[in-house]
C-alpha cells in the first residue's frame, strides 16, 4: 500500500466517525469534552455554529452519529451489549444545563442591500437564514402557520420536544433580524418572484402525506387520517381524542409518533401494522422500542387490503399475511403466505406509510423544472434549481429525509447563495477549516482525559409511564442529570485525538506494539491491502475502516495501524521513546456562508500577494 | 512510565486458548520501566508464548533478582506466583523452589549485572547442575537503574552513552552456558519477536537447563552510535543461525523443505522443534561446534541469534539427585515417616560397606 497521506482532512475527519456520519459534520467529541468539564454553555455553541437547533436535535435527532460511534464497535465481545455513547442526550444536556448564551449569539451587521425569501420557517429555511442574516442580509421568512419551526413544530409531538424548547431555538434565529411573515402560505411562485428578491431559498418540506386508495377508504373517511395531518391536528390542540382501538400503518418514525399520540389520547389499543419485517422497519430502533415501552405492539408482515364499515363507521381492516422473498440480486418483495386474511377490528385508523413532495404553488413557467418523481431539478452540491437564483433544501429538495440533514442543505445552500450574490463560482466549494495540534502536556499528561472509561451506556431517566401516558404535553424524557452526563461523555474515545504516526523518528522497538489494548498497531512487510489486512497483529476485517500505512522504516516493514477499535488511549504515544507517536486533536469545520468562503478572488488581486 | 492502568477493553477478536484465557489474560501490571525498554517486548514475547502453549498460569514461578529486568516479572503473568530474590541470587532461589516442587514451569528473570556480575557464580552453578528451568537474561550491556555504566557484558571497545570507551572484555554468558553444560542455550533480539517468542517455547518445553540471551536495547543509555547493543548495531549484525517452528503434537505439518534444510528435534514435552537452518552445515546439536561458530563469528562483532546448542536427550537436577517425584508439599506422614522397618533397612545398606 501506499502511504497514508494524513494531510488530505477526510482522513484524519473519517477517523472521527460520528462527526464523519452527521450530515452537518458537528465536532461531537470536542463538546462532548466540554459538558465533560462542566461547560455546558460552551458545548451549547459549538453545537448552535453547527447544527443550529441543539436543545431540539438533542431530543428528536435521528443520530447517524450513534450508529457510526467507535464505541459500539469497541464494546465488542467486551461485554453483553455494545453500545455507543449517548451522543444525542448529551447534546440535550448542553441545551438543557447551560446559562445565558444570547451575548454570545452574532450580531447584527448592517444591511448589504440584498433581499432573500425564504419559503417555509421549518430547519432548512431557518439555517439559511441564521446563516445569511448575520451577514447583512435582509432575510424574510414566510410561512403558513403563525409560529416559525416548521414540522418541528407541527409533527412533533410534544412529550418529545416541548414546546419551550421550539421557541427558544428559531427565536435566537429571528431574533437576528429576520423579518417573519407568519401565516402567510405562499401560493404562488411568480407572484413572490415577482416581489424583487435576489434569492430565494425554498424549504417548504414534503408537506403531503401519502394516502391508501384502498376498498372502504371513502366510506369509512371519517376514522381515517393522514398521520402528518392529524399530529399537526393534535399539536394545534384541534384534535384532543381518539377512537379506544387504533390501527396505525407505517413503519417509520412518523407512525411512531402516531402510535404514542394516539395513546395518550384515548387509544387503549393500538397497534402497529407494517408490511414489511420488523427488521427492515425505516423507524429508529430507539423509536421502535419507545413504542413498544409504552405496551404497542409492532405487528410485522401484514400488508393491509381494505377498509372494513358499516353505516359509514369504520369497524376494521383487512391484511394480506406477506413474507419477504429476496430474489438472486438480493432484491426484496413481499409474497403472500397463502393465509387466511387477517381482520383486525378497531375504532380509528392513522396512515403514516410515507410522505410526498407537493409544488402545487409553483408554476411550470416560473423556469424551475422538476423530474420525472416531482422533485426538482437541483445540482446536488450547491442546491441551486434550474433558476440560477432559487435554491431548494430541506425535505423539498430530495424528499423527506430528517432535521440534521435539512440543518446541512440549510447550510450549503447559504454558502451557496452567498457567491451566488457575490457574483463568485457558486460550484468552487469551501475546503474546512480544519487543525491538528499536539495534545501533549507532560510526560504522562494530555489535554484530554485518556483514561478510557469502562462503563456501559447509561440510560436516560423517563417519567412514570402513568403520568406520561396521561397527558400529551408531559415529556417522557428526563434528560441526564449533570452526575450522569459527566459518566456518559466518560465514555467518548475522543476519536478526534488523532494518533499521529511520524515514521523517521520510529526506532522500531514494538513499545506501541505491547502496550495497545486493541492490538491495532502492526509492524510488517508492505503487501496490497487485502492481503495486509489478513496479516496484522488483529485481523482488519472492517472494510469501512482505513489502515493508516507508514512509508518503509529502517527494516524495511511499514507500520500498519488499524482505525478500527483503536481507544485512542495515547497508551501508544505515551510508551513510543522517541515521539514517533503523537496524540493530535484534530478540529474540522465545515465552511459556512461568509467572507472566509468568497475571498479568494479579492486574495490574489491584493498587492504584494502573488496569484 | 506510564501511569494509566491499560485498558481493560479488548479487540473483539480476541480469543482463548485451550486453558480457556486470552492472551491479555497472560498480562501483568503495566510496565513501570523507560518508554521503548527492550524488556517490556520480552515480557510481551513470555506472554505471546505462554498464551499460545496453553500454560496455565497458576503453574508458572517466576524469579528474579534485582535490575531492570528483574522488575519485569510484575508484568507479565499477573496471575502466576513470583519472587523476587536478593540481587543475584535468583538461581539459588529457584534451585530451591525447583527442588521443593518439581511440578511448576520456573521462569527465572535476569539481568546483565544479576547474572554477569553479581550472580556470576549462581549463574554458572544452575547452569552445570542442570536446574530445569527458563533461565533469561534481558542483556542491555549496561547499568540502566544507575544511568548508564558499563555492565560486564559491554562489549571491550564499545562506547557509553558519556563517550568513555569500555577497556574491559565481556563475560560471554552463551559461551559460559556451552561450557557449563546448558542443555538448550539460544540468543534472541527484544526487537525481533517473530524469532524470540519460538525459542521461549522451546526453552519452556526442554527437560533441562534452559539458557536464553536477550540482546535487549536500553533506550535511555544504551542506544547510540558506537554501542553493540543498540537497535542499529544488532540489526546489522544478527546472524540468525535457524527459525525455529514449534510444532504440537497433533498439528498438521503444511511446509515442505527441502531435505537437509530442516532439523526435527523432539522436545520432553512431546512438541516438535522444527528448526529452519539459515547458515550451511551449522549442526545445533554438537556442543564444540555450536561453540566455535559462536566465538568465531563473535571475533567479527557479528550477533550469532537463534537457538545455538540443544542436547535431544537432557536430564536435569532431580534425576542426578534421585528425589521425590511428587512436591514436596504433598507428601504425607506414611512417606515422611516410613517407620522402624525401612530405617532398619536403611541402615542396613549403610553398613554393608562397612
Amino acid at each position: 500500500m501506499q502511504p497514508t497521506n494524513v494531510a488530505n482532512p477526510s482522513y484524519f475527519h473519517k477517523v472521527v466517525d460520528c462527526q464523519w456520519a452527521c450530515p452537518a459534520h458537528t465536532p461531537v467529541p470536542e463538546y462532548i469534552r466540554l459538558i465533560g468539564q462542566g461547560r455546558y454553555s460552551d458545548a451549547y455553541m459549538v453545537n448552535w455554529v453547527s447544527n443550529v437547533f441543539p436543545g431540539i436535535l438533542g431530543r428528536t435527532c435521528d443520530r447517524p452519529c450513534e450508529p457510526a460511534c467507535r464505541r459500539a464497535r469497541v464494546e465488542q465481545s467486551n461485554g453483553e451489549h455494545p453500545e455507543p455513547v449517548a451522543i444525542c442526550r448529551l447534546k440535550r444536556v448542553a441545551a438543557d444545563m447551560k446559562g445565558d448564551v444570547s451575548k454570545r449569539l452574532p450580531r447584527l451587521a448592517p444591511r448589504n442591500g440584498k433581499r432573500i425569501a425564504c419559503i417555509g420557517a421549518g430547519p432548512a429555511s431557518l439555517t439559511v437564514a441564521r446563516d445569511l442574516a448575520p451577514l447583512g442580509y435582509e432575510v424574510t421568512v414566510f410561512d403558513g402557520e403563525v409560529k416559525a419551526g416548521g414540522f418541528i413544530r407541527t409533527q412533533i409531538p410534544r412529550f418529545r420536544l416541548p414546546e419551550s424548547v421550539i421557541d427558544e431555538e428559531t427565536g435566537y434565529i429571528l431574533d437576528l433580524g429576520v423579518v417573519f411573515k407568519s401565516g402567510q402560505r405562499i401560493e404562488s411562485m411568480r407572484a413572490l418572484m415577482a416581489q424583487g428578491f435576489d434569492a430565494v431559498f425554498v424549504g417548504c418540506g414534503a408537506p403531503r402525506g401519502r394516502d391508501l386508495e384502498l376498498p372502504g377508504r371513502h366510506e369509512a373517511a371519517q376514522n381515517i387520517h393522514i398521520g402528518i395531518d392529524w399530529l399537526a391536528s393534535v399539536s394545534f390542540g384541534h384534535i384532543t381524542s381518539i377512537g379506544k382501538r387504533v390501527i396505525v400503518l407505517g413503519g417509520g418514525n412518523t407512525a411512531m409518533d402516531c402510535c404514542r399520540s394516539a395513546r395518550r389520547l384515548g387509544g387503549t389499543e393500538v397497534k402497529v401494522i407494517v408490511r414489511s419485517g420488523f427488521d427492515e422497519m425505516k423507524a429508529s430502533p430507539w423509536e421502535k422500542e419507545d413504542a413498544r415501552h409504552e405496551g404497542i405492539p409492532i405487528i410485522n408482515f401484514h400488508a393491509p387490503k381494505s377498509f372494513e364499515h358499516s353505516h359509514g363507521q369504520l369497524t376494521g381492516m383487512t391484511f394480506e399475511v406477506v413474507k419477504a422473498v429476496y430474489d438472486a440480486q438480493g432484491q426484496r418483495s413481499l409474497v403472500p403466505t397463502g393465509e387466511p386474511d387477517v381482520l383486525v377490528e378497531c375504532d380509528a385508523v392513522l396512515i403514516a406509510v410515507g410522505q410526498e413532495n407537493a409544488f402545487p404553488w409553483i408554476e411550470r413557467e416560473s423556469g424551475i423544472e422538476f423530474d420525472k418523481w416531482s422533485l426538482p431539478k437541483l445540482d446536488k452540491d450547491t442546491f441551486q434549481s434550474t433558476v440560477p437564483n432559487v435554491f431548494f433544501g430541506g425535505d423539498s429538495a430530495f424528499g423527506p429525509k430528517n432535521i440534521i440533514t435539512a440543518v446541512a442543505h440549510g447550510h450549503e445552500a447559504a454558502v451557496s447563495m452567498d457567491l451566488f450574490l457575490h457574483g463568485e463560482d457558486i460550484r468552487q466549494r469551501p475546503d474546512p477549516t480544519t487543525n491538528l495540534l499536539s495534545a501533549k502536556m507532560g510526560i504522562h499528561e494530555w489535554s484530554y482525559d485518556n483514561d478510557t472509561s469502562n462503563d456501559h451506556r447509561f440510560k436516560v431517566p423517563w417519567a412514570k409511564a402513568e403520568m406520561a401516558l396521561a397527558n400529551i404535553r408531559v415529556e417522557v424524557e428526563l434528560g441526564f442529570d449533570a452526575a450522569t452526563a459527566f459518566k456518559e461523555a466518560s465514555r467518548c474515545l475522543n476519536c478526534d485525538v488523532q494518533t499521529v504516526f511520524t515514521a523517521p523518528a520510529c526506532i522500531e522497538c514494538d513499545a506501541c506494539v505491547d502496550i495497545c489494548p486493541m492490538d491495532c498497531i502492526s509492524f510488517t512487510l508492505n503487501a496490497d491491502e487485502p492481503d495486509l489486512r489478513t496479516r496484522l497483529k488483529a485481523p482488519a476485517l472492517n472494510q469501512t475502516q482505513d489502515l493508516y500505512v507508514s512509508g518503509a522504516l529502517k527494516t524495511g516493514r511499514v507500520m500498519v495501524k488499524d482505525e478500527d477499535v483503536c481507544l485512542h488511549c495515547g497508551l501508544c504515544a505515551e510508551r513510543c521513546p522517541t515521539g514517533a507517536w503523537d496524540m493530535q486533536k484534530f478540529l474540522l469545520e465545515p465552511a459556512l456562508a461568509g467572507a472566509s468562503c468568497r475571498d479568494r478572488k479579492k486574495d490574489s488581486q491584493l498587492p504584494g500577494v502573488v496569484a | 512510565m506510564t501511569y494509566l492502568a491499560k485498558p481493560r477493553l479488548h479487540h473483539p477478536s480476541l480469543t482463548v486458548n485451550k486453558v480457556g484465557y486470552t492472551r491479555r489474560d497472560y498480562e501483568g501490571k503495566i510496565s513501570t520501566l523507560c518508554a521503548g525498554c527492550g524488556h517490556d517486548s520480552i515480557s510481551a514475547a513470555i506472554i505471546q508464548a505462554c498464551w499460545e502453549l496453553d500454560i496455565e498460569p497458576h503453574r508458572v514461578a517466576k524469579l528474579s533478582g534485582i535490575g531492570c529486568s528483574s522488575k519485569t516479572p510484575d508484568y507479565f503473568l499477573g496471575a502466576s506466583h513470583g519472587f523476587n530474590t536478593v540481587h543475584g541470587r535468583m538461581p539459588s532461589v529457584l534451585t530451591g523452589a525447583n527442588l521443593a516442587n518439581r511440578e511448576l514451569l520456573y521462569l527465572g528473570i535476569s539481568g546483565d549485572g544479576d547474572s554477569a556480575s553479581i550472580g556470576l557464580g549462581q549463574f554458572a552453578h544452575a547452569m552445570r547442575r542442570g536446574v530445569r528451568m527458563v533461565y533469561i537474561v534481558e542483556d542491555n550491556g549496561v547499568y540502566g537503574l544507575t544511568k548508564g555504566q558499563f555492565s560486564a557484558t559491554a562489549d571491550r571497545g564499545s562506547k557509553s552513552k558519556k563517550g568513555a570507551i569500555n577497556s574491559d572484555s565481556p563475560v560471554d554468558l552463551i559461551g559460559m552456558a556451552l561450557q557449563l553444560g546448558a542443555t538448550y542455550v539460544a540468543r534472541g533480539f527484544s526487537g525481533d519477536k517473530a524469532q524470540l517468542v519460538p525459542l521461549i517455547k522451546g526453552a519452556i518445553g526442554h527437560g533441562g537447563a534452559a539458557f536464553i540471551d536477550v540482546i535487549s536495547p536500553c533506550i535511555a543509555f544504551n542506544n547510540h552510535a558506537g554501542s553493540t547493543k543498540c537497535y542499529d548495531y544488532v540489526r546489522e549484525h544478527n546472524e540468525a543461525v535457524n527459525r525455529i517452528d514449534v510444532i504440537t503434537p497433533r498439528s498438521e505439518i503444511t511446509t515442505d523443505y527441502a531435505p537437509g534444510d530442516v532439523m526435527d528435534v523432539l522436545q520432553h514435552d512431546g512438541r516438535m522443534l522444527r528448526l529452519r537452518k539459515l547458515h550451511d552445515g551449522y549442526d545445533p546439536t554438537n556442543r564444540l561446534a555450536a561453540m566455535n561458530h559462536v566465538q568465531t563469528h563473535q571475533a567479527h562483532g557479528e550477533v550469532v541469534t537463534g537457538l545455538l546448542y540443544v542436547d535431544t536427550d537432557a536430564s536435569d537436577l532431580h534425576e542426578a539427585l534421585n528425589t521425590s517425584t511428587a512436591p514436596l508439599n504433598t507428601l504425607g506422614r506414611q512417606e515422611l515417616c516410613p517407620g522402624a522397618r525401612e530405617l532398619a533397612k536403611l541402615n542396613a545398606a549403610l553398613h554393608c560397606g562397612g
